[in-house]
């Protein structure tokens, strides 16, 4: 890397995509690379959090979580996971797409993923929706109804369970959970628009694509709260 | 030579408010910070007068409670974490680097506008009923106490914990990518190593807070009970994510002073740094540790003996890179020539305060000492030893010893010097009687206490004054600087880092020529010379 970035002269032969503190294209996208990987280790630790608590009211509880697991759908939950896996896999083609060159194809994967994110807030609402009407609520204001409840011993396959001491806990810790990597799909939906957008226009290029490849990195790790999150509050058995 | 310089290149209000220059997003920083240090120092005043005489003097007990916790709660929040690395940080790390600017200015800038909206739900929640909590937020207490604006102020810790953290990606990335040619980590200068350490535990700390905080919101607002003892929740894993955070905080406010204290030092006593890699990996360690001694916070809180024996043992690590970095600093000033300019005071001040801070904080680790001294006054002497007497001193030097650099104006030095010592004199006149009254069972945050504390707390109370008095004669001088100083010259503290060698105040790009990239604390090619005011290189070359 050169120092020659302080001499104010040379920004003539700059690239229109370079910002003027960086010295050369390589050093702008490694910054971001960086930077996003950065961003990404402040992610996991945001939800470290909630799966610190997870796992101390597991330890603690195991029978709440044992009980409250089977009002989950598990259909629908598996379906969430193979749509943001899918979607995984569309983004990082758009990133190849884009180093190669082919504008049309990282436009058309980009909206694939788009449509994978809005298929997984649709079922998330839908599940949130049933939750809602039978009471299965966090806190203070969970309150399951008498069908609920019937449902659970159905799933429980005539094994007969002892409704646990707070069971509210579960929810609360679920809705917690579910509904923070819920932002973050939404923040991704709003970026991966923005990118379809950029995409389009032909700001990128093989020269520069750390933009998109940003996306996809934090595409990516949204993914990967989930495929923990799925196990972790669905498959408990 | 540039004509202009960063303060003059561009003009209006919208050249200041969107400026993506990180000295203009410094010179910002510096302001809103030191208003939050007025507005916290207002708070504690009237803390010390309340407490002047037992019994009420001049407001009710529950007005006393918010009192102690906005003070708490700006200091910390707005005030001391983002103070050196925001303010300083910004200013100086690119142009020590020889750097145009930092990786990514519009994030540095965003980072800015979090703080300002930060500070906004703190007054927010300052005028909507105040906070009564202390500035922990403990469960129950900020569950279930009624009338008061938890909620407002936890999304103002919340949103400054997000400028807390784009600071510090922004300033690892910047280290690790922006470095030009020559400027190898081992040329750093050390405040860049301190500024690194910190901001690693800005990265890795600060999103733990950030989940707390939403947890004890959703919480509060919609009973999910998950720190409520009421609703099978439990309160201690709220202590235990909140220490998570907050004791490694501890040493985002400290180690910024360190590094800066290591400048201080070496430009101070003419000599080159004593154990330069030492003092450097020291930063690290110290960062590193800091993730690992947090309950030390919780030993009479109900967690396990065997835990508290295990962060006993760590805490004790601590000391060993902390005694690491005092012990080389008074190894720069042995035999060294000691100026005492005002950064040097401040820096000798530093040294002996934080020694008294550090060195309290054994007798809080140790687990049977900690039974009697938790929660009194000893405590609250021990942190601000180590958080005003060492941090906020530290700060004060380092703003006496950039002032000319970002201003290009000199203050003036005898009447700098004297409110240095009478800082020293108010802050231990303060505090050591807290000490005394810790350990003869005076407990922290309350409104009243028996007559014979009396004494000790005039002492204190009078201290306190003093203190405010001081900075009040400090912020007229120096701003008087600005009007009426005298031109700062390139160099007037004789320091091989690179900041020193641009124009004071610098220009828009930092440097019309690049620095050359040396031994940053090799002053041997330095000579004073009276006619700048300032030093200057020994061989003029063309001469």
């Amino acid at each position: 890397m050169s120092n020659n970035h302080h001499n104010e002269n040379d920004h003539g032969g700059h690239p229109s995509f370079l910002a003027h503190h960086f010295s050369s294209p390589q050093q702008q996208y490694d910054a971001g690379k960086l930077g996003i990987w950065l961003f990404l280790v402040t992610e996991v630790l945001f939800f470290s959090g909630l799966f610190c608590a997870y796992a101390v009211y597991r330890f603690n509880h195991p029978e709440i979580f044992r009980y409250a697991h089977f009002f989950l759908d598990t259909t629908m939950g598996a379906i969430n996971t193979v749509v943001l896996i899918l979607s995984s896999l569309t983004i990082a083609w758009a990133v190849r797409a884009v180093q190669l060159n082919q504008r049309r194809l990282a436009v058309g994967m980009l909206v694939v993923t788009l449509l994978c994110a809005a298929a997984f807030m649709v079922i998330k609402y839908i599940e949130y929706t049933h939750k809602f009407h039978m009471g299965l609520t966090w806190g203070e204001s969970f309150a399951p109804s008498a069908e609920a409840l019937r449902e659970v011993l159905g799933e429980a396959h005539g094994e007969v369970l002892e409704k646990p001491a707070n069971l509210h806990l579960f929810f609360s810790i679920y809705f917690c959970m579910t509904g923070l990597h819920g932002i973050h799909v939404l923040a991704g939906i709003g970026v991966i628009i923005w990118m379809i957008v950029r995409t389009a226009r032909g700001d990128f290029s093989s020269e520069y694509f750390g933009p998109v490849e940003y996306t996809a990195l934090y595409w990516h790790i949204v993914d990967l709260v989930w495929i923990f999150l799925f196990p972790l509050l669905y498959l408990i058995d | 030579m540039s004509t202009t310089n960063y303060l003059t290149c561009s003009k209006g209000w919208k050249s200041w408010f969107l400026t993506l220059d990180h000295k203009r997003i410094g010179v910002m920083y510096l302001t809103a910070v030191l208003s939050s240090f007025a507005l916290g120092g207002l708070f504690a005043l009237a803390v010390r007068l309340e407490l002047f005489q037992p019994g009420q003097q001049f407001m009710d007990p529950t007005t006393y409670n918010r009192m102690f916790t906005l003070h708490g709660a700006v200091m910390v929040f707005l005030f001391i974490i983002p103070s050196i690395p925001a303010a300083f940080g910004n200013f100086v790390l690119p142009i020590m680097l020889g750097a145009q600017d930092v990786a990514f200015p519009r994030l540095n800038l965003a980072s800015f506008y979090l703080w300002m909206a930060g500070a906004v739900f703190f007054l927010v929640s300052l005028l909507g009923g105040g906070i009564e909590t202390g500035w922990t937020f403990y469960t129950p207490y900020s569950t279930t106490t009624a009338d008061s604006s938890v909620v407002s102020a936890l999304m103002g810790v919340f949103v400054l914990g997000f400028s807390s953290i784009f600071t510090g990606m922004n300033f690892i990335v910047t280290i690790h990518q922006m470095r030009p040619k020559g400027m190898t980590w081992f040329k750093m200068p050390l405040f860049l190593w301190a500024i690194y350490g910190t901001a690693l535990i800005q990265v890795l700390a600060t999103p733990v807070l950030g989940i707390t905080g939403l947890l004890l919101i959703v919480e509060r607002v919609a009973h999910i009970g998950v720190f409520d003892p009421a609703l099978g929740g439990d309160p201690v894993l709220f202590q235990h994510f909140f220490w998570f955070y907050s004791h490694p905080a501890v040493y985002i406010m400290i180690l910024p002073a360190m590094g800066i204290v290591s400048e201080l030092i070496a430009a101070g006593s003419r000599k080159e740094i004593f154990g330069y890699r030492f003092i450097a990996f020291s930063s690290i360690a110290i960062a590193i540790l800091g993730f690992l001694v947090w309950g030390h916070h919780m030993f009479t809180s109900g967690q396990s003996v065997a835990a508290s024996v295990v962060f006993s043992a760590l805490t004790f690590t601590v000391a060993i890179p902390s005694a690491i970095k005092v012990f080389n600093w008074l190894s720069t000033m042995y035999k060294g020539a000691i100026v005492l300019n005002t950064p040097m005071c401040y820096g000798l001040s530093f040294i002996s305060l934080f020694g008294i801070g550090g060195l309290t904080g054994l007798f809080l680790g140790t687990l049977s000492v900690d039974i009697h001294l938790h929660d009194t006054y000893f405590i609250v002497a021990h942190f601000h030893y180590v958080m005003m007497g060492s941090t906020a001193v530290a700060f004060m030097g380092g703003l006496h010893y950039w002032w000319p650099k970002m201003f290009g104006k000199m203050y003036n030095e005898a009447l700098a010097r004297v409110c240095c010592l009478f800082v020293f004199i108010g802050f231990n006149l303060t505090f050591l009687p807290q000490f005394v009254l810790g350990t003869r069972g005076m407990p922290r945050r309350y409104f009243d206490y028996p007559e014979r504390f009396q004494f000790l707390h005039q002492l204190s109370t009078i201290g306190a004054v003093m203190l405010f008095i001081t900075f009040f004669v400090m912020f007229s001088y120096l701003l008087h600087s600005l009007v009426r100083g005298k031109p700062a010259p390139m160099n007037p503290w004789g320091a091989n880092t690179n900041e020193w060698k641009c124009s004071s105040p610098p220009p828009f790009n930092n440097f019309d020529v690049p620095p050359p990239m040396e031994n940053p604390y090799d002053h041997t090619n330095l000579v004073f010379d009276e006619k700048l005011g300032g030093y200057r290189a020994k061989q003029v070359i063309n001469s």
